[in-house]
């Protein structure tokens, strides 16, 4: 099923009568080629470009949940290439650009909206961190530019400038990045990997990982025991009680990460505005809510809701941003249960296990990172060799100490990012 | 969250640090080899359910604690002094 404005405006026109569920539901096959644990974005997207790119499509996709159920549809939906470091920078780099033609390539509308992200400063010392890392994007071939205190009430002049002790020097403004539909992309995967004959199973938990002489053999599940060649683990803040099932310890701490949207409100905020010395950011949805957020709760949790501290803390910076907020009424707010890894930045590798391959370690950028994790996870599974983009996020930088990748310079350390 | 502090009796989780799982008071010995501190210092058990870490009374009494909670519920079941821990997988 081809989606088109042809097809929309038939369909409006005869009850939306012609519309086809966009998945199929099969029951798990005893046998598959490769099985990716965790149905969530990057599962998805592995599956799909592994069809795509490589030709390999006895490919299961198992999610113990409903698609989208997991942070792929839990997050703020920003999307992004402003990083500093190499590993990151050319990582990210890759996935906006696959971003950029993602709705083509999956005949799907993701809602991609390149909107701008606009990163603000408040002392000398910030502003000349910005003006460094809008070098390394440059350098890297993504865009970046510097405005200052004037360029931004160009833009956005509803801040509070003169807060006095945030004022507002100038910003980092990034016009490609933007936003996308969360939802649509998890569906819009979900749908092209299906089409393309991979198997994606819902209600279907991974309960073991079978090894047999240090080589993969295949996972149990819910539905029973199911045999594959290579497995992949990508379930996000779950990664280390499955990466357990195969006898691992991983550098991963779990932690709750909240979001907040107002009622639904006429077109006032047209980019993604962050406040980073308040820990805070926003945007507005297409359908009107204000959609903002803060840091982590700062304590290992699997609730998937946070606590009232965090909550208050936001809504305190986003008044101290831009008072105007103060008139909008929250609807909800929801938690995601985020992989913290020690420097803040990603793993995508093999593990010591043959034919067993991880990704995890998102921490709360990884809704960025579908296509291009997913793409890099389908060729390092395929060829057995990492795709250049991301041959730098490798699971043994911690113990080596070589290639950490600590965008905040804090440490690589625990609880720190 | 509230979180009681040995000291100061039951007081909010604002007025507290968080420093992650207890085990961080197993110090490996400084010449334990390279496995063992990476252990140490990176990788995590990370339990969905029980757990034990550890707390900081920044805004009380200043004392270290290891907190017994759920990281499932939320639910705190207690502290006692890191000082009167001895390990903290114990
Ligand atoms: C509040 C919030 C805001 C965020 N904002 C942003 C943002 O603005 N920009 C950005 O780039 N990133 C953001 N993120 C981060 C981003 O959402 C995640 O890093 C990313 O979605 C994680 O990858 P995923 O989509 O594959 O995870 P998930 O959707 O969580 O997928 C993992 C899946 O694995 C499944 N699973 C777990 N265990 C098993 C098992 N045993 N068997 C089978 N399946 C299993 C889970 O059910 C889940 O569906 C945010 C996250 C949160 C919570
Ligand atoms: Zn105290």
């Amino acid at each position: 099923m081809r989606f088109s404005g042809l097809r929309v405006l038939k369909e409006g026109l005869t009850g939306n009568r012609g519309w086809r569920p966009h998945w199929r539901d099969p029951a798990p096959k005893s046998d598959y080629d490769i099985v990716i644990i965790g149905g969530g974005g990057h599962g998805l997207s592995t599956a799909y470009y592994l069809a795509k790119e490589h030709g390999l499509a006895n490919v299961a996709v198992l999610e113990k949940g409903y698609i989208g159920g997991g942070n792929v549809g839990r997050n703020t939906t920003i999307v992004r290439a402003n990083y500093n470091l190499p590993g990151n920078s050319e990582f990210y780099s890759h996935s906006l650009k696959l971003w950029e033609g993602l709705e083509q390539d999956l005949n799907y509308n993701v809602m991609m909206s390149q909107r701008g992200v606009l990163n603000l400063c408040h002392s000398d010392g910030q502003r000349d961190a910005f003006a460094r890392r809008a070098n390394a994007m440059i350098n890297q071939g993504d865009d970046a530019e510097l405005l200052d205190r004037e360029g931004v009430r160009r833009l956005v002049p509803y801040l509070d400038f003169d807060n006095v002790r945030f004022p507002i020097y100038g910003g980092l403004l990034h016009r490609r990045g933007g936003t996308a539909r969360h939802d649509a992309v998890a569906w819009g995967y979900a749908r092209g990997a299906d089409s393309r004959g991979v198997d994606i199973i819902q209600n279907c938990e991974v309960t073991g990982i079978d090894i047999e002489n240090g080589q993969v053999r295949g996972v149990q599940t819910s539905r029973g025991a199911i045999r594959a060649k290579k497995v992949a683990l990508v379930v996000a803040g779950r990664s280390s009680q499955v990466a357990a099932m195969a006898g691992m310890r991983l550098p991963i701490e779990s932690h709750i990460l909240q979001a907040f949207v107002t009622e639904g409100l006429k077109p006032v905020i047209d980019n993604v505005v962050t406040f980073g010395m308040g820990h805070f950011y926003i945007s507005q949805s297409d359908k009107g809510g204000l959609v903002f957020g803060g840091d982590l709760d700062f304590y290992a949790s699997y609730a998937a809701r946070g606590n009232l501290p965090m909550a208050e803390h936001v809504m305190e910076a986003a008044m101290t941003l831009m008072p105007m907020i103060g008139k909008a009424r929250v609807l909800r707010s929801w938690g995601g249960i985020m992989d913290m890894s020690p420097d803040g930045s990603p793993i995508i590798d093999r593990t010591d296990v043959a034919g067993l391959y991880l990704n995890c370690g998102w921490c709360y950028g990884g809704f960025k990172a579908v296509p291009g994790a997913g793409h890099c996870l389908a060729h390092l599974i395929a060829q057995d060799r990492p795709h250049p983009a991301a041959e730098k996020l490798r699971l043994d930088r911690f113990r080596t100490g070589h290639g950490l990748m600590d965008e905040e310079g804090t440490g690589a350390q625990h609880n720190l990012h | 969250m509230r979180i009681p502090c040995p000291i100061c009796g039951n007081r909010d989780s604002r007025e507290f640090d968080y420093m992650g799982h207890a085990l961080t008071l197993d110090r490996p010995a400084p010449d334990a080899g390279l496995g063992a501190w990476d252990d140490y210092l990176h990788n995590r058990e990370n339990p969905a359910g029980p757990t034990r870490d550890l707390w900081f009374h920044g805004l009380g009494c200043g004392a270290w604690l290891v907190v017994s909670r759920d990281t499932v519920t939320h639910e705190v079941f207690g502290a006692e002094l890191a000082r009167d821990v001895t390990g903290g997988r114990a």
